[in-house]
């Protein structure tokens, strides 16, 4: 600020807001919503559109019939596990922006079973050996960061993406190398035999009920156990959490293995469950999209399920809009990121205040 | 000795956008922001700069090749610019968390460039494809010049996006540590507060590095669309961009925040990524090859904590977000 400007009290200046009621700042966020929605529908009456039908064959391709229905929930699901999975370490303020790779990691172990111990294993056993195979390596994955985090201080951001890419490639090596399906013209992994499928309850694999589950576990250890106690604490202050005795590398160390473990059982039903084939893609952006979710909805899991949802019926719904409207289907991906830009503003609305130069000339203090 | 030239020449073709994507998020990273929306902004002005030059091709009939060149660059710039300023605004006035806001701009951002890619393709009945005359505005070298022996293939024969990227880091350079103002600009990033009671206006030049940094982000997205060499010619294909913004904040690691080292990294990447096709290599797997650039960045960030040099280590500051009441 130049000297003169010293003198006069900006126009407008920033200030912290004493705390917004429960009730004021949902409105704030859903309005948020809102208003992505009114920007998206404007994009829509530009193209030639109409913005209702638009907005309706959404609502009606993605919930309103029961094959429309699976298909958002089965978008939903992993969506909110990787969220999950993010939450924990987020709260600790270790920005694993890996979940993506942790996801691929779990999905490329539960398909090592599924190809090559499908004919040896009982399929329940079949599944709970890649469940917990699953978990285990994509905890792992999320170690190695996190140890060189909690040892030397790297940058975590940077350190999860690049292992993303390197898990991400692995698969391709995997597809075009060992695992390729002989009898395809375009390199693949096979599909998995019968016995490998996982079960569905209510036409979605089984996946939902152990995603379901782990909502009440992450709330459960993150606002009622001494773990999720030490989590907060370190997230806040890390010399905080060193004065009062607290391990702070082996905090940071278990959070990230849990982390990663929840990511990984995602991979385990994405494979088993959706997909019955391991892919570059498995992990569909579902790591960088869950990051989104889990912080927007402050970190509460019971939130992320209703973020989630929303998400997944963009997503299902905008492939409707195209069959029918020939509107091309990455306005998912635009409608998505106006919402998430959106409510990301709207947050400042809710924790600070403009507060207006006062109109008397010459002022008051 | 004609494979090798034909090779050099490819490697530099190939790190031509990623060395766009660099230098823009180096200029970003030094005031202190981490925009992880680099392959947002390039879709953004991928598609921008293909549309631009479409229709001004498509308005004039016989398109003149400076007004095109002019036309693809500064649509370009100025979309990604637009992404960046979104992003700039969330962060620095609204105080957004940089990771996520980042992440929601390259969802936003590679939306838009597949979306809009698609509904020109849709309203030319199919694909949108400029013609001859541009798509030889972004592959041909320098005229004369370039017939030149050897010298001519190996310096002069490349588009003109590619003197604009070397252009660009040099020029980056001497401002990061030539000028006042670069130096304020790594004041800020390294130690905001400080900045601040120095009397530099903090706000602004992060605003001005993060949208200015955005905008050449754009540019590697155009030169991927544009292209023919390492690209796809001036026709929008369906996630054509995916990949490189991510492997362009991997070399800002790589670089250690140095446009300079940042020429020869992303030459390294580049050469690295084209050498099987003129060097066939048989002992490593070819998607194994692939892992390497971000295998040696995993090794590169844990490096420069050891080596604990200065100059090598990510601005102080960078990732959070700057409040000037808050201690």
């Amino acid at each position: 600020m130049t000297y003169e400007n010293v003198k006069k009290e900006p126009l407008v200046r920033i200030a912290k807001r004493p705390e917004l009621s429960k009730g004021k700042a949902t409105l704030v966020r859903l309005s948020s919503i809102l208003v992505a929605l009114l920007i998206g529908g404007l994009l829509i009456l530009v193209l030639g559109y109409n913005p209702i039908a638009v907005y309706a064959d959404i609502i009606k391709g993605s919930l309103l019939t029961g094959t429309a229905l699976k298909s958002t929930v089965k978008i939903a699901v992993p969506l909110l596990g990787a969220a999950l999975a993010i939450a924990p370490a987020f709260k600790m303020k270790f920005w694993n922006c890996g979940a993506e790779g942790q996801i691929t990691v779990g999905a490329i172990v539960s398909t090592y079973f599924a190809l090559y111990h499908v004919d040896n294993l009982p399929s329940p056993v079949l599944f709970i050996v890649a469940f917990a195979a699953a978990a285990v390596v994509g905890g792992l994955w999320g170690l190695i960061p996190a140890f060189f985090k909690a040892r030397w201080g790297t940058n975590e951001t940077l350190f999860t993406l690049m292992l993303n890419y390197i898990a991400i490639g692995f698969v391709k090596y995997l597809r075009i190398g060992p695992w390729m399906d002989k009898g395809q013209m375009f390199p693949k992994v096979p599909m998995f035999d019968k016995a490998a499928r996982l079960p569905e309850v209510f036409g979605v694999h089984i996946g939902w009920i152990i995603v379901l589950a782990l909502v009440i576990f992450i709330y459960v250890y993150m606002t009622r156990t001494k773990h999720g106690y030490e989590i907060a604490v370190v997230g806040e202050s890390v010399s905080t959490a060193r004065y009062s005795g607290m391990n702070v590398g082996k905090v940071i160390m278990r959070t990230m293995f849990l982390s990663g473990a929840i990511a990984g059982i995602v991979g385990w039903m994405m494979v088993c469950g959706t997909n019955y084939t391991l892919s570059d893609t498995t992990a569909n952006g579902y790591g960088f999209t869950a990051i989104v979710v889990a912080w927007l909805s402050k970190l509460n899991p019971f939130t992320m399920v209703g973020i989630s949802a929303f998400l997944a019926i963009l997503q299902k719904g905008s492939n409707t809009i195209q069959t029918n409207f020939g509107i091309p289907a990455s306005a998912s991906e635009v409608l998505t990121g106006l919402i998430l830009l959106c409510m990301l503003g709207s947050e400042f609305f809710i924790n600070y205040r403009f507060v207006f130069r006062k109109k008397t000339v010459g002022g008051d203090d | 000795m004609d494979t090798f030239l034909n090779f050099v020449v490819a490697a530099v073709l190939a790190a031509t956008p990623l060395l766009f994507g660099t230098l823009g998020e180096i200029l970003t990273e030094k005031s202190g922001h981490l925009n992880l929306g680099v392959e947002g902004m390039m879709f953004m002005g991928g598609v921008a700069g293909l549309a631009g030059t479409y229709y001004y091709e498509k308005a004039v009939g016989e398109p003149d090749k400076l007004v095109a060149a002019v036309i693809g660059v500064v649509c370009a710039f100025l979309c990604a610019m637009l992404g960046a300023l979104i992003y700039s605004f969330l962060t620095i006035t609204l105080r957004a968390n940089q990771n996520v806001t980042g992440l929601a701009l390259t969802t936003f951002g590679t939306g838009f460039g597949n979306f809009f890619g698609e509904i020109m393709g849709n309203a030319a009945g199919g694909y949108v494809s400029v013609g001859t005359v541009i798509k030889a505005v972004f592959d041909e070298g320098i005229p004369v010049l370039q017939d030149i022996p050897i010298i001519g293939k190996l310096l002069f024969s490349y588009n003109f996006l590619v003197y604009l990227a070397l252009a660009i880091a040099l020029v980056l350079s001497y401002f990061l540590t030539k000028t006042r103002k670069g130096l304020n600009l790594r004041a800020v990033g390294e130690s905001p507060a400080t900045a601040d009671a120095a009397g530099i206006p903090v706000s602004t030049y992060k605003y001005l590095a993060t949208c200015i940094g955005g905008g050449i982000c754009g540019l590697g997205g155009l030169y991927i669309v544009m292209n023919s060499a390492n690209g796809t010619g001036g026709v929008w294909v369906h996630n054509s961009i995916s990949g490189y913004g991510w492997l362009a904040v991997a070399i800002v690691i790589f670089a250690t925040w140095s446009p300079l080292k940042s020429l020869i990294c992303s030459l390294v990447i580049g050469a690295l990524s084209v050498l099987p096709y003129y060097y066939p290599i048989t002992f490593i797997p070819s998607a194994i090859y692939e892992i390497f650039p971000y295998l040696a960045t995993v090794a590169v960030l844990i490096m420069i904590i050891f080596r604990k040099k200065k100059n090598n280590l990510p601005p102080a500051s960078l990732g959070l977000a700057y409040f000037r009441e808050e201690r």
